[in-house]
């Protein structure tokens, strides 16, 4: 047989033509592309640790994909670079009728949206009953109008939102159906950004469909038409790159840079030889141990305000022991929280006194954290009649949390700390996504875990209101605490209260209360996050909502 | 020979079947899924509920299976959740195993350019100094991990000395895709550059990902044209008279070279499993890269394409393998 004694030869040719194509790309290496004229890059290019979503924002869900999206989209209302705080966006001012349930926005006049139609009035009506009107697989889709409105138009009763008006081209009128610190604060989260009429009408924009175990978005999508900075030029899902391009009817300012490209690395010490190496100017989560080195090697790091809280849950249903207030304080005194702080998150972290940062309005700023004071510790242990009580302790696998980099570091430090308080410690641990979530919140599975928040916007409602709000179905299980029911209604009423000041003065009282006698899990630590760009990167701000805009920003070549 | 083909085709029918019956059972019991990946810290026992209804993870296993078998036999393997939300699981798959294979094809390319020259010479001359620093060569190729060689690789010529690119199949922008496999699309589009930065991309990955097969070919390269060196019909030839140059390519090499070729076949199923680990280090948007982000978000429907997939192509390949010897060798045919 010819075929099979030629074969050797013909793959040896073949081999031989391809190793010379390969030693004429090694000459041809070089240049690194997308440079033009003048000292800055026109193309900045950033190191994303995970896939995004999809681009329409109603649908996504995770930081990644809001990090693209916010470049593309605008709301209603913005984030004030550097702060968590509110600012005017495409509403230049906003005003509340006196029962606070209608509210006025007026709008930016001349706007358009990057396809021509014009941002009016109808345009955010369009959007608001778009959103609203969600129906089928669009609505489980639609995960923060659920989580921030409640209910769709199929079943009004449960809905914040009630209705819009358009009186004319530069007002909506949005009409909610009780009062809350939430609205209008909500409508900067990038979900609910104003998309064009004419393209979410001609894509099919609400056409998601369950597909298997997951969904299917239409077309539209994957290329939305909103108000943005930049707009998407393609998503290279081989080659796991995100290019935006400057998106020239801008009502604001075009962007310094004109290419905005988002490589998707989710390896972060191979983001960070990247950054090494030159090829991109920048990504975010640096492991905090390699802040110095980074710093060192001529990198500029980030550090973002901390807007989050890590906290020791404790679920008083599971072992009644925990019952007791007593107990609880004891587990407060144990841990040495000052110590942890220092020696495993990044600098600029600090002990947590209440169960929200500093920055929220409602912080309390006469509550002293818990000393560390093991002695107390034992002696409420002893009148509590809980010496040698048993603990099932557990921390979260394969994950990094803002608010909590090295999740086994932190339990084993707490884990010596109880011990030697003579509480007998469980430990457990499994994969954040393999049953950890499930086991804190759906089962109860544990004594006290570690978790921790990442604030939304700047509500005290959003941090509290998370953890203790809803009675029934909340982590901490404060329905079996005498107290549980309180603590929830207080919340709501602090949360319907329209004017400020009064508002701040009960979320202080409630604060106080939580920390002093509720004490429902142990407040932790508040962490800053950081990113971090060669030296060369000016403009940059970075937000303690990880809202980042890199329309300000240049690279140096 | 029909026979033989069909029969092992029905029999990795059932194969690819039980397969499918395991994984789905199996990822199903495994604690956490979907669900709390998705929504994370915010999940809230109504928002739970609703997904896992919208999922159709509320049904009976039986009846989810069921609703699986009914879709995949119609080439619909549902939707992604996480690793690229929405897309057709199938199609990440389209998307993803050709980097796989460009990065399998390069490596095993060097490897046999390598290895068969090398393994003639070191035969050529055993015992040398030459045989025995290749012998050493290959040995290290054999012991040092895959994944330790190609972290250094990058380390030193991409991190340290910018030679090469650190991770990422591709520098450019605005390549157009056809098959997925980067060089062949810059080859068919005209699109060159793209085809040459996706080259320097391939370059560290595959040398990598090419030590332990240029180990095991060029060992097995060595051994067969000792062993042909050795033969009477070698001696014959050399005793007619024929030039050194006809008896070392028609009677050594070529003769020298079945198992070589056998090797390589078999060679290629375990490049896809250790290219795996290169793609972890290079950031490589192959399959295995696909397959670990499938499974840390619990993409059910992308980890049951791809392992049914895989299983598949390793089926096929090793039908291929035995394919080969029952040409090669009859009596294979008749068992």
């Amino acid at each position: 047989m010819t075929l099979k004694r030629t074969a050797p030869l013909v793959l040896l040719t073949v081999a031989a033509l391809s190793m010379s194509a390969c030693a004429q790309s090694d000459r041809d290496s070089g240049s690194d592309g997308g440079t033009s004229g003048g000292d800055v890059k026109d193309t900045f290019t950033f190191g994303a640790a995970g896939a995004p979503d999809v681009f329409d924002p109603l649908y996504a869900t995770d930081g990644e994909t809001f990090r693209i999206t916010r470049q593309i989209h605008s709301g209603l209302l913005g984030i004030k670079p550097g702060t968590a705080d509110i600012q005017p966006e495409l509403a230049e001012s906003w005003t509340p009728s006196e029962d606070g349930l209608s509210w006025t926005f007026k709008l930016r006049q001349g706007v358009k949206f990057s396809d021509g139609t014009a941002f009016d009035g109808k345009a955010v009506c369009y959007n608001m009953d778009r959103m609203y009107n969600q129906k089928g697989a669009g609505q489980t889709a639609a995960e923060y109008w659920t989580y921030f409105f409640g209910t769709f138009s199929d079943d009004p009763s449960g809905s914040l939102y009630k209705s819009c008006e358009a009186p004319d081209d530069t007002t909506a009128v949005i009409n909610v159906t009780r009062t809350t610190s939430s609205f209008p604060t909500i409508l900067s989260l990038d979900s609910f950004s104003m998309q064009s009429p004419t393209a979410l009408e001609k894509g099919d924009a609400n056409n998601v469909q369950s597909a298997g175990e997951g969904f299917t978005y239409p077309e539209y999508s994957k290329n939305p038409v909103g108000i943005g900075p930049y707009k998407i030029s393609k998503y290279d899902e081989a080659n796991k790159t995100v290019a935006l391009v400057a998106n020239e009817s801008y009502y604001g300012e075009q962007p310094k840079t004109k290419n905005l490209v988002f490589k998707i690395i989710p390896d972060e010490s191979t983001r960070r030889q990247e950054l090494q190496a030159g090829s991109i100017d920048g990504y975010d989560l640096p492991n905090p141990v390699d802040w110095k080195g980074l710093k060192d090697a001529g990198n500029k790091v980030e550090v973002r305000p901390a807007f989050n809280i890590l906290y020791l849950g404790l679920n008083p249903e599971r072992n009644p022991k925990l019952k007791d207030l007593k107990v609880r304080q004891a587990i407060a005194y144990a841990l040495n929280r000052d110590q942890m702080v220092k020696s495993q998150l990044p600098e600029g972290a600090q002990v947590a006194s209440q169960f929200m940062p500093d920055t929220v309005s409602g912080y309390n700023t006469s509550l002293q954290p818990y000393a560390y004071d093991p002695e107390k510790a034992k002696s409420l242990l002893k009148e509590a009649g809980a010496e040698g009580m048993t603990l099932k302790f557990a921390f979260p696998t394969e994950v990094s949390r803002p608010y909590m980099p090295d999740p086994q570091k932190i339990h084993a430090a707490f884990t010596k700390d109880l011990e030697a308080v003579g509480i007998k410690v469980e430990q457990v641990s499994k994969p954040w996504n393999g049953g950890y979530l499930d086991d804190v919140s759906a089962n109860g599975a544990y004594d006290a875990w570690l978790l921790g928040w990442t604030g939304d916007y700047n509500a005290a409602d959003n941090f509290l209101g998370t953890f203790f709000s809803d009675l029934k179905g909340n982590d901490f299980h404060t329905s079996v605490m005498p107290w549980g029911k309180t603590l929830s209604e207080d919340l709501k009423k602090a949360d319907a209260i329209v004017d400020e000041g009064e508002r701040e003065a009960a979320y202080q009282d409630i604060n106080k209360r939580i920390a002093e006698e509720y004490l429902p899990g142990i407040p932790v630590s508040h962490s800053p996050p950081a990113l971090v760009t060669s030296g060369k990167v000016q403009g940059l701000t970075a937000s303690p909502l990880t809202a980042e805009m890199f329309d300000t920003v240049t690279a140096g070549k | 020979m029909a026979r033989f083909i069909i029969r092992r085709l029905l029999q990795m029918v059932g194969v690819v079947f039980v397969l499918s019956l395991l994984l789905f059972f199996w990822l199903r019991s495994l604690p956490g899924g979907t669900v709390s990946a998705i929504l994370g810290e915010r999940a809230t026992p109504e928002t739970r509920a609703a997904l896992t209804k919208a999922l159709g993870l509320d049904q009976p296993i039986w009846v989810q299976y069921g609703k699986f078998l009914g879709r995949a036999v119609r080439g619909d393997f549902g939707a992604s959740t996480k690793v690229l939300p929405g897309a057709d699981a199938f199609d990440i798959f389209l998307t993803r195993f050709p980097a796989t294979v460009e990065l399998s094809f390069f490596a095993l390319l060097i490897a046999v350019v390598l290895a068969i020259p090398l393994g003639y010479l070191s035969a050529r001359r055993a015992n040398s100094p030459l045989d025995s620093g290749l012998v050493i060569v290959s040995l290290v190729g054999v012991a040092v991990p895959v994944f330790f060689l190609a972290f250094l690789l990058k380390y030193q010529l991409a991190v340290e000395h910018n030679v090469f690119p650190v991770s990422g199949r591709q520098d450019n922008l605005n390549c157009t895709r056809v098959t997925n496999f980067f060089v062949l699309d810059g080859l068919l589009t005209r699109e060159l550059d793209c085809s040459v930065s996706a080259l320097k991309h391939l370059v560290l990955p595959s040398v990598a990902l090419a030590t332990i097969p240029f180990a095991v070919i060029y060992r097995i390269t060595r051994a067969s044209v000792l062993e042909v060196l050795g033969e009477d019909y070698v001696r014959t030839a050399e005793s007619k008279g024929l030039t050194a140059r006809v008896i070392r390519g028609r009677h050594v090499l070529r003769n020298a070279l079945l198992p070589v070729v056998t090797t390589i076949g078999l060679q290629t199923g375990g490049l896809l499993a250790g290219a795996v680990l290169t793609e972890k280090v290079f950031n490589w948007g192959g399959i295995g890269n696909a397959l670990a982000d499938a499974f840390q978000f619990r993409d059910y429907s992308v980890l049951q394409v791809l392992i049914l997939a895989a299983a598949g192509i390793y089926v096929i390949i090793n039908l291929l393998v035995d394919i080969s010897y029952a040409v090669i060798d009859p009596r294979v045919r008749t068992r």
